[in-house]
C-alpha cells in the first residue's frame, strides 16, 4: 500500500501540487486521472521520487520514503516496477538484455536462471520469439510489453503506470490495460496508473483519483463516475458529444 | 550574470562528479560497460587517428623542408621537427581536439537521447545510480585507451612524415632516420601521455555534463552535442597551456 499525506510541490513558485491526500491499495489498480497539465505527472514523480516534494509524505507500507537518503530510497526502489510514457526501452540492449537489466544489477542468479526468468516474463506479457530484437524493431505495443515484463522481472511490490496507452490504437490499449490488470491481481501489486484515457479509466479503474487543477478533486471507483454530480469530473470524463449524451447532461 | 551562471554550472558538473565517482552498485556489469565503451569510443576511434596522424606528419614535412632555405641547416633536422611536432603537440593537443568532436558529441548525444527519452529516469527507478553507471565506465575506457590512440598518432605521424619526404625527395631515409632520432628527450612522451590522461577527463566529463542536464527535446540534445564539443575543445586548450607550463618550464 502507498499513502501519500498532505503533499505540496512547486516549480519556480508556481503551486503544482497542494495538499494531496491519497491512499493508493495492494492488489488494485489505482488511477491517477486528470486534464493536461493538473499535475498527475509531477504527483507520480514525487510518488516514485523523481522530485523531491515542498512539504507532506509519501509512506511505502509504514515506511516514510520521502525523507530516506539514496542508499535506503535504493532499497524501496528495487521493489518498483515502472512502466514510462514512451517505454523507455535500452536503445542499444536488445529486448532480452532490457528485460536481463535489473536481474543482472540486483540478483546474483545464473545466466541460465536469468535466462528462465527473461522468458517467463516475456511469455507473460505474451511477447515470443522476439528476444534478440532491439527496441527499434519492436512496435510500439510490443515496446510497452516488454517494458511491463521489465518492471515485472524482480517481482516488484509496486507498479508505476505512466501513460501506459499513449500512442497505441485502441484495441492495443485496451490489450495493455488489460495486461496491467491482470499482472496486478496476479502479483498482488499496488499499481499506479497515470492516465487521462477514458476507456482505461472505466476498464480498469479499481480505484480513481481526480486531479484537478494541483488538488484531488474527486475519489471513487470507477462505477462512482457514472452516478457522480462532480461538474469538473463530469466535464473531464463526459468531454465527447456521445459520452455527455449517455450520461445525459 | 553570466559568471553567476558559469559558478553554478561548475557547481553543477562537480556534484555530477561527486555522484560518478561513488560506489559502483554491480562491479562485473560495471566491468562489461566498460568493455563495451572501451571498443565504442576507443577501438572505433582507431581510423580517424590514423588518418588524420599521417597527414599531419606529411604536411609537417613538407612545410619544414619548404621552409629550410638556408643550406647550412642539415636535412635531418626535417625528421626532427616532424618528431618534436608529433610529440609536443599534434598527437596530444590536436588528436584531443578530434576526439572532443568525434567522441564527445557521441557521448553528449547518447546521454541526451537517454535523458528525453526517460530512460536515465528508468535506471533511478531501478535503483542504479544513473549518472555513475553511465559515465564512470566511459572515463575508465578514455583515460586508459587515449594514450594508446596517443602512442600510435605519434608513430603513424612520424612514419607518414618519412614517406610523404621520401616521396617527394625533401629528405632521404637515412636523414630522416638520424633527425627522428637526433636529441631525443623521452621525457617528451611523458609530457604528452599526461596531457592526453587529462583531455581525455575533460571530453568525457563535459560531454557526459552536457547531455545528463538536457531538458526538452531533439533540438535540446542536438544542442548539448555542440555546446560539449565547443566546451571540451576550450578546456583542452586551457589545460593544454597550463600543463605546458607546469610540465616543461
Amino acid at each position: 500500500m502507498i499513502t501519500v499525506k498532505n503533499v505540496y510541490k512547486s516549480f519556480d513558485g508556481r503551486l503544482v501540487l497542494e495538499d494531496i491526500n491519497a491512499t493508493f491499495e495492494k492488489g488494485k489498480t489505482n488511477l491517477i486521472i486528470g486534464q493536461s497539465g493538473s499535475g498527475k505527472t509531477v504527483l507520480l514523480k514525487c510518488i516514485v521520487g523523481l522530485h523531491d516534494v515542498d512539504s507532506g509524505a509519501i509512506y511505502y507500507n509504514d515506511i516514510r520514503f520521502d525523507n530516506l537518503n539514496f542508499n535506503d530510497k535504493k532499497k524501496i526502489r528495487q521493489k518498483i516496477g515502472m512502466l514510462f510514457q514512451g517505454s523507455a526501452l535500452f536503445d542499444s540492449a536488445t529486448v532480452e538484455e532490457n528485460v536481463m537489466f535489473p536481474l543482472d544489477m540486483f540478483t546474483s542468479m545464473t545466466y541460465e536462471e536469468k535466462l528462465e526468468r527473461v522468458n517467463f516474463c516475456l511469455k507473460r506479457v505474451n511477447i515470443i520469439n522476439s528476444n534478440h530484437l532491439y527496441p527499434a524493431e519492436i512496435s510500439g505495443g510490443m515496446k510497452k510489453r516488454v517494458a511491463i515484463a521489465r518492471a515485472i522481472a524482480l517481482n516488484p511490490e509496486f507498479l508505476f503506470c505512466d501513460e501506459p496507452n499513449s500512442g497505441l490504437d485502441p484495441k492495443t490499449a485496451v490489450v495493455i490495460d488489460q495486461l496491467i490488470k491482470e499482472i496486478t491481481e496476479e502479483f498482488n501489486i499496488t499499481t499506479i496508473i497515470n492516465t487521462h484515457d477514458m476507456n482505461s479509466v472505466m476498464g480498469i479503474g479499481d480505484k480513481v483519483i481526480f486531479i484537478h487543477n494541483g488538488k484531488k478533486w474527486w475519489e471513487g471507483t470507477k462505477d462512482n463516475i457514472l452516478d457522480s454530480d462532480n461538474k469538473e469530473l463530469n466535464d473531464f470524463v463526459f468531454s465527447t458529444e456521445l459520452t455527455r449524451k449517455i450520461k445525459g447532461l | 550574470m553570466k559568471l553567476l551562471s558559469a559558478i553554478d554550472m561548475f557547481g553543477e558538473y562537480i556534484l555530477l562528479l561527486k555522484k560518478v565517482f561513488s560506489k559502483p552498485e554491480k562491479r562485473r556489469v560495471y566491468y562489461q560497460q566498460t568493455i563495451k565503451e572501451i571498443d565504442k569510443l576507443g577501438l572505433q576511434s582507431i581510423g580517424i587517428v590514423t588518418i588524420i596522424s599521417v597527414f599531419m606528419g606529411a604536411v609537417i614535412t613538407l612545410q619544414t623542408a619548404y621552409n629550410m632555405e638556408n643550406p647550412f641547416i642539415p636535412n635531418y633536422l626535417i625528421g626532427l621537427g616532424t618528431r618534436d611536432s608529433m610529440l609536443l603537440e599534434f598527437s596530444s593537443t590536436i588528436i584531443g581536439l578530434i576526439l572532443a568532436g568525434k567522441v564527445g558529441s557521441n557521448i553528449a548525444s547518447e546521454i541526451g537521447t537517454m535523458k528525453v527519452t526517460e530512460q536515465i529516469d528508468a535506471l533511478e527507478i531501478m535503483g542504479i545510480n544513473s549518472a555513475s553507471f553511465l559515465i564512470l565506465p566511459k572515463i575508465i575506457a578514455t583515460v586508459l585507451f587515449n594514450p594508446f590512440l596517443t602512442v600510435l598518432s605519434m608513430i603513424v605521424g612520424i612514419v607518414g612524415g618519412w614517406l610523404v619526404g621520401v616521396f617527394t625527395g625533401v629528405v632521404s631515409t637515412q636523414e630522416y632516420i638520424d633527425g627522428v632520432q637526433y636529441a631525443f628527450i623521452p621525457f617528451y612522451i611523458t609530457y604528452a601521455l599526461i596531457k592526453t590522461v587529462v583531455f581525455a577527463f575533460l571530453i568525457t566529463t563535459i560531454s557526459a555534463f552536457y547531455g545528463y542536464r538536457v531538458q526538452g527535446g531533439s533540438l535540446e540534445v542536438g544542442r548539448a552535442s555542440t555546446q560539449a564539443v565547443v566546451m571540451s575543445s576550450i578546456f583542452i586548450l586551457l589545460f593544454n597551456l597550463i600543463l605546458t607550463q607546469l610540465l616543461l618550464s
